[in-house]
């Protein structure tokens, strides 16, 4: 399971596209970037995103509060912002435990 | 948005592409985040996010239905961190 191998980035992605479909290095990536605009659209509009067999991606609202500026103890307000969460499907959490 | 709505907007973008080519890209992306995050790895994708996973230690879990104790063993499980882009373009 440990077997670290580093970080997977976009390129190792349209690679992957590459070599699995067959589409030329230039269109796999822009694919790529089309998926993860597609779903940075949606969440934008407020919609959560599910990826059956992977996860979902939940945005929450987070009301006003008051923080705390930890250097120097001043109080300043902490405006209401939209976050997003991910929550892995049981099929992505049982590979991970199991490690294939 | 669910997983088909977004083969449906990439196949519109892609008209030379069969829905099939399309699911078939979306499965190989999924597929390879989990298969690097299974070996230990973590993925980065700049503006959208990182994907990476965390150590949970064992401990006693109890089933909720009888109360019985159960040991439940130390696992990692998934995590993920928006990017900063994606923060910022949540709340525009």
């Amino acid at each position: 399971m440990a077997l670290d191998r580093g970080t997977l980035t976009r390129a190792d992605l349209s690679e992957e596209v590459h070599r699995e479909i067959g589409l030329s290095r230039a269109d796999s990536a822009a694919v790529v970037e089309q998926v993860l605009e597609h779903m940075c659209l949606a969440l934008a509009r407020g919609e959560n995103v599910k990826i059956s067999g992977f996860g979902s991606f939940i945005l929450r609202e987070k009301g006003q509060r008051i923080g705390r500026n930890p250097k120097t103890g001043v109080e300043v307000p902490i405006a209401p912002r939209r976050v997003l969460t991910f929550r892995a499907s049981q099929m992505l959490r049982d590979r991970i435990v199991s490690g294939n | 948005m669910i997983r088909s709505e977004l083969v449906q907007l990439l196949s519109q973008d892609n008209p030379d592409l069969s829905p099939k080519e399309v699911e078939k890209i979306v499965a190989t992306l999924f597929d390879a985040i989990t298969k690097r995050l299974a070996e230990g790895g973590r993925v980065e994708l700049r503006g959208f996010g990182a994907f990476s996973t965390r150590a949970r230690s064992a401990r006693i879990g109890r089933n909720p239905r009888t109360g019985d104790t159960v040991p439940v063993s130390a696992k990692r499980v998934p995590y993920f961190k928006p990017g900063k882009e994606m923060r910022v373009r949540l709340n525009v």
